[in-house]
C-alpha cells in the first residue's frame, strides 16, 4: 500500500492540495482564507502537471546540450508558468474585491456579510422611496 | 487570409490595453474607443464569415510551428457564427451604455477584454489555449460584474470568481489529463491520438468528464448555476445583458468545439453512459432551472434562471450526438443569446424608467413604456419558443433530433420546458399590460439607445427565425463533416 504511494509522492501531494483547497473555499465563512483556498486548489492542479513531465534521469532539455537524452518534458512547464499567471491575475482581482467589501460592509465573514440578495433588494426599494 | 484570424483577437485587445493609459487624461474617452473598436470588429467578423462561407475554412498556426505542437487558430462556419455574435453583441450593448454607463475608460477597457477573450475562445482549436482565453474573459467578467454599484457587487463578483475559476481549473486539469494520454494539445491531433489511445481508456473519460464539469460551471448548467442570478443581478444592465448573451453561449459553444473537434462523435457512441449521464444533467437543468424561475419573483434572477434551462436544451441537443441535434444546439444558443441579451436590456430598462425590478411591480408598466414593453413581450414570446421567433426552431431541431435517436427524456424535458416558461412569461405579460398599477415614471433616465436595444434584439430573433432554415443550411456542413452522414 505504501510503497506504491511513495513513488508516486507528488500526486498525492497534488491530491492532497486539491482536496484541502477545495475544502476551505467549501468551508471558510472568511473570504480571505477562501481565496488562500483557491490559491492551493490550483497549485494541486499545477503539480499535476510538473509531475507527469517529469522523467527519471531526465536532462533539462536545452538545445546546446549535445549529451542526448532522456529529457524531462518542457511543454508542461511552459503550459504552467501561463497558468502562473492567470493564477496570480486571478488573486489580485479577488483580493481587490475582499478589500472592496472589508470597507463597504466592515466585515470578510460570509455570514457577517449584510448583503444577501434578498435583504440587498429591500435596502435598494427603500432607498427608491426616498 | 488566414492572418486575419489573430487580428481578430488582437483588434479589440490593443485598445483595451491602451484605455487604461488614455483614461488618465481624457474623461469619457471609454466609450468612444469601445465603440470604434468593436465596429471594426463586427466589419472584421462579418467579411471573415463571408469568406468563410464562399472560400471554406480559414487556419493559422501561430508563430509557424508545425500544427501538433503550435497554437493552430482558424475559423469554419460554425465559429464564424460565434464570432459574430460575440462581436455583433459587444457592439450592440454599447448603445445600451451609452446614457446608463459606467463611464469610466477602465470599464470599457474590461469590457473590449471581455470580447477578445471570448473571440479567441470561438477562433482557437488548442486545448490549453483554450484555457487562457477562457481565463481572459472570466477575469473581465468577474471585473464587470464588480462595476456594478449596488452593495452586492463586490460579494457577487467574488462568489462568480470562485465558482468560476474552480470551473475553470477543473478544465485546466482535464486537458492536463489528456495531454499525458496523447502528448498534443491541438485538437485535430487529439481527435486521431484519442482514438489511438481508446475511448474507453480511464484516464481518456476522466479527461472528459473534469472538461465537461469545468465547461459545465461557465454554461451554468443546474447544480453548477449558483454564481449567475447574484451576477447577472449584481452587474450594471447594459453589462449584464452583453454578460448574459455571451459568457455561458461562448463556455457552450467551447463544449461543442471539443466534444467535435477533439473527441469527436465516435467517442460519444464508444461510451454510452457518458451519453446517458450528459442528457440526465442537460434534462435535469432543463425543468429544474424552469421550475426556479417559475419561483422567482426578481425579473433579472428570473431571466438568469431561465438561461440555466435554456442552455440545457442546447447541451441537450449536442449530447445527441447527430447533425440534426447539434445543428439545432448551436442554432438554439445563438437564439438564446440575442433573446436573453435583449431581454436583460429591456428589464434594465423598466427598472431605469418605471422603478420596477419585481414581477410584482411590473404591473402597467406598458402605460409608462409602451415600446419596452412591446420588446420584452416578444422576446418572451420567442424565449418561450413560439415561432416564427428564432426561440421555436432552436427547440424544434432539438426535439426533433431527440425523437429520431429515440432519446424521449430529452424530447419530454423540451416540452415541459416549454409549458414551464410560457407560466412564468405569461405572468409578467400580464402585469405589464393588464394589471393597474403605478411604477416610478422616470423617462429622463431612459435614453433612445437603451430603448433601441431591446427592439434590435426582438426583431434581430424575429429574423433569425424566419432565416433559420438558412441558418441550419450554412451551419451543416461544418457539423457534418465531424459526425459524418
Amino acid at each position: 500500500m505504501i510503497p506504491p504511494l511513495l513513488d508516486r509522492a507528488p500526486y498525492v501531494v497534488a491530491v492532497l492540495l486539491v482536496g484541502s483547497g477545495l475544502y476551505v473555499i467549501v468551508d471558510d465563512p472568511n473570504l480571505v482564507k477562501k481565496v488562500l483556498g483557491l490559491n492551493l486548489f490550483q497549485t494541486g492542479i499545477f503539480l499535476v502537471f510538473i509531475a507527469a513531465a517529469f522523467r527519471t534521469g531526465g536532462r533539462a532539455p536545452l538545445v546546446a546540450d549535445s549529451s542526448g537524452g532522456p529529457y524531462v518534458n518542457p511543454l508542461p512547464h511552459v503550459l504552467i508558468l501561463t497558468a502562473i499567471v492567470v493564477g496570480v491575475s486571478v488573486t489580485a482581482l479577488a483580493a481587490a474585491l475582499v478589500v472592496r467589501i472589508g470597507e463597504e460592509q466592515g466585515t470578510v465573514r460570509v455570514d457577517e456579510l449584510d448583503s444577501a440578495p434578498e435583504s440587498a433588494e429591500e435596502t435598494a426599494e427603500v432607498d427608491d422611496g426616498e | 487570409m488566414s492572418d486575419l484570424i489573430p487580428l481578430l483577437v488582437t483588434l479589440p485587445v490593443v485598445p483595451a490595453a491602451l484605455l487604461p493609459l488614455l483614461g488618465r487624461r481624457f474623461d469619457r474617452i471609454g466609450w468612444p474607443v469601445a465603440a470604434v473598436a468593436t465596429v471594426a470588429q463586427t466589419g472584421l467578423a462579418s467579411w471573415v464569415l463571408w469568406r468563410v462561407a464562399t472560400d471554406g475554412p480559414m487556419r493559422t498556426v501561430v508563430g509557424g510551428f508545425p500544427a501538433i505542437l503550435g497554437i493552430e487558430l482558424a475559423v469554419d462556419r460554425l465559429s464564424a457564427v460565434f464570432v459574430l455574435l460575440v462581436a455583433g453583441v459587444g457592439l450592440w450593448g454599447l448603445a445600451y451604455t451609452r446614457r446608463d454607463g459606467p463611464r469610466s475608460a477602465t470599464a470599457y477597457a474590461l469590457y473590449l477584454l471581455l470580447l477578445a477573450g471570448l473571440t479567441g475562445m470561438a477562433v482557437t482549436r488548442d486545448a490549453f489555449n483554450l484555457y487562457v482565453f477562457l481565463e481572459i474573459s472570466a477575469l473581465a467578467g468577474y471585473a464587470l460584474v464588480a462595476t456594478g454599484d449596488g452593495l452586492d457587487a463586490a460579494p457577487a463578483a467574488l462568489q462568480y470568481l470562485l465558482v468560476g475559476t474552480v470551473g475553470a481549473s477543473l478544465y485546466l486539469l482535464g486537458v492536463g489529463y489528456l495531454y499525458i494520454a496523447t502528448g498534443t494539445l491541438n485538437m485535430g491531433a487529439l481527435a486521431t491520438q484519442l482514438a489511438a489511445v481508446g475511448y474507453d481508456d480511464r484516464l481518456v473519460l476522466a479527461a472528459f468528464a473534469l472538461i465537461a464539469v469545468g465547461l459545465g460551471v461557465k454554461v451554468a448548467v443546474f447544480p453548477l448555476h449558483t454564481w449567475k442570478p447574484r451576477a447577472y443581478r449584481a452587474a450594471p444592465p447594459g453589462f449584464a445583458a452583453v454578460l448574459a448573451a455571451l459568457v455561458s453561449t461562448i463556455a457552450a459553444y467551447a463544449l461543442v468545439r471539443i466534444l467535435l473537434s477533439a473527441f469527436t462523435v465516435a467517442f460519444l457512441s464508444a461510451n454510452p453512459l457518458v451519453v446517458v449521464v450528459l442528457q440526465a444533467g442537460a434534462v435535469v437543468s432543463i425543468v429544474v432551472g424552469a421550475l426556479l424561475a417559475l419561483l422567482e419573483r426578481d425579473v433579472r434572477r428570473m431571466l438568469a434562471y431561465s438561461s440555466v434551462s435554456q442552455l440545457g436544451i442546447a447541451v441537450a441537443g449536442l449530447s445527441l450526438g447527430t447533425p440534426l441535434g447539434i445543428v439545432g444546439g448551436v442554432v438554439h444558443l445563438v437564439g438564446h443569446a440575442v433573446m436573453k441579451g435583449g431581454a436583460f436590456a429591456a428589464a434594465g430598462v423598466v427598472a431605469a424608467g418605471y422603478g420596477a425590478r419585481t414581477v410584482d411591480e411590473y404591473a402597467n408598466a406598458a402605460d409608462h413604456l409602451p415600446v419596452t414593453s412591446a420588446a420584452f413581450a416578444t422576446l418572451g414570446v420567442g424565449l418561450v419558443g413560439i415561432p416564427p421567433m428564432v426561440g421555436f426552431f432552436g427547440k424544434w431541431y432539438v426535439a426533433l433530433g431527440a425523437v429520431r435517436e429515440g432519446a424521449w427524456a430529452v424530447a419530454a424535458a423540451v416540452l415541459v420546458s416549454t409549458v414551464l416558461s410560457l407560466a412564468y412569461f405569461a405572468r409578467l405579460v400580464q402585469r405589464l399590460y393588464l394589471e393597474p398599477g403605478e411604477g416610478k415614471s422616470d423617462r429622463a433616465t431612459v435614453s433612445s439607445g437603451m430603448v433601441a436595444a431591446g427592439v434590435v434584439a426582438a426583431l434581430v430573433a424575429l429574423g433569425l427565425g424566419l432565416a433559420s432554415a438558412g441558418l441550419v443550411d450554412f451551419l451543416w456542413p461544418s457539423v457534418q463533416g465531424v459526425t459524418g452522414p
